[in-house]
């Protein structure tokens, strides 16, 4: 009974020692995840994935350096084997569109003026950056007047009022 | 995407594939505002040639599209293209400027440089130099 009781102890210690030993040599997934999160708080939109020690990155960042960042952050961690680093450089996104340049109603008038006095017929008008053509004219030659008055960058030409013949 | 870009999406394609470059496309208040540099006279014929197809004779007034040629550089031969007049080449650029000379119509004539989109200083063979009105200017290709 005794003997029994002994080697019932040996074995239980023997088993906490192979838990403690295995424990410190190897870090469970579960722990190095944990780490590698909290070294990947730098790195917004990179997540980590923890496989037996490897770690899979993945995500999107916008250049490089970010991507580089992210796998050194990671490897520091102790318990990484390696890192499979899949996250992507987003290309930078498109500048903001340029606001539609409208010519001031002063310097739109001279330069409406003097184009339209090349056009018999025609009567235009300014206002808040909108040219108002009336009058009558023939296709092509009001095609070339709205070319011309399109180039003077205004904010819209306004043709309703035009009879086209 | 929105509407006027939907209506005028072949127009907007035709300039990315003849391949206008600076192409600038914004709506503002209803207008479709498509701006850009084509390489050649011809693609900005066949980009109004398109944006006439799809508003017949431009009266829906959705539109302003400014549309320049990157032959126009310095140095280039323009052909002066007046319904029939003589073109005139003033002093300084504006209307209220002195007439210094005038070009033919159909004649070539020298850019110099553009004082802005709509003046520009042009030389004629016979050495007349002035400011002229672009829109009646075309470069030689």
């Amino acid at each position: 009974m005794i003997m029994k009781l002994k080697h019932l102890t040996t074995v239980i210690l023997s088993v906490g020692l192979l838990f403690m030993i295995s424990c410190k040599s190897k870090p469970k997934d579960a722990d190095i995840q944990a780490a590698v999160t909290t070294a990947l708080q730098s790195s917004p939109g990179v997540s980590a994935d923890v496989k037996d020690g490897v770690v899979t990155l993945s995500g999107s960042v916008a250049t490089q350096a970010d991507k580089d960042a992210a796998e050194a952050a990671v490897k520091l961690n102790q318990g990484v084997k390696s890192v499979v680093n899949n996250v992507t450089v987003a290309p930078p996104p498109p500048p903001p569109a340029a606001p539609v340049e409208v010519t001031a109603d002063d310097s739109l008038k001279t330069a409406v003026a003097s184009i339209v006095k090349d056009f018999p017929g025609i009567q235009a008008d300014v206002k808040d950056g909108v040219i108002t053509i009336t009058g009558e004219q023939k296709a092509d030659r009001w095609k070339k007047l709205k070319m011309a008055l399109d180039a003077l960058k205004p904010k819209k030409v306004d043709a309703s009022g035009l009879k086209v013949k | 995407m929105a509407a006027l870009q939907d209506k005028y999406k072949e127009l907007i394609d035709a300039a990315q594939a003849a391949g206008t470059s600076n192409l600038k496309v914004n709506e503002l208040d209803g207008v479709l505002h498509i701006e850009g540099e084509a390489p050649t006279g011809a693609v900005k014929d066949q980009l109004w040639n398109i944006y006439g197809k799809i508003d017949p004779n431009f009266l829906t007034g959705d539109v302003v599209m400014n549309i320049n040629v990157a032959t126009a550089v310095a140095g280039a031969k323009l052909k002066v293209i007046t319904e029939s007049s003589n073109l005139n080449i003033r002093k300084g650029p504006g209307t209220d400027q002195p007439v210094v000379g005038k070009a033919a119509h159909n004649e070539i004539v020298s850019l110099i440089s553009k004082q802005s989109d709509q003046w520009w200083l042009i030389r004629t063979d016979a050495g007349e130099e002035g400011y002229a009105y672009a829109q009646y200017l075309q470069p030689v290709e």
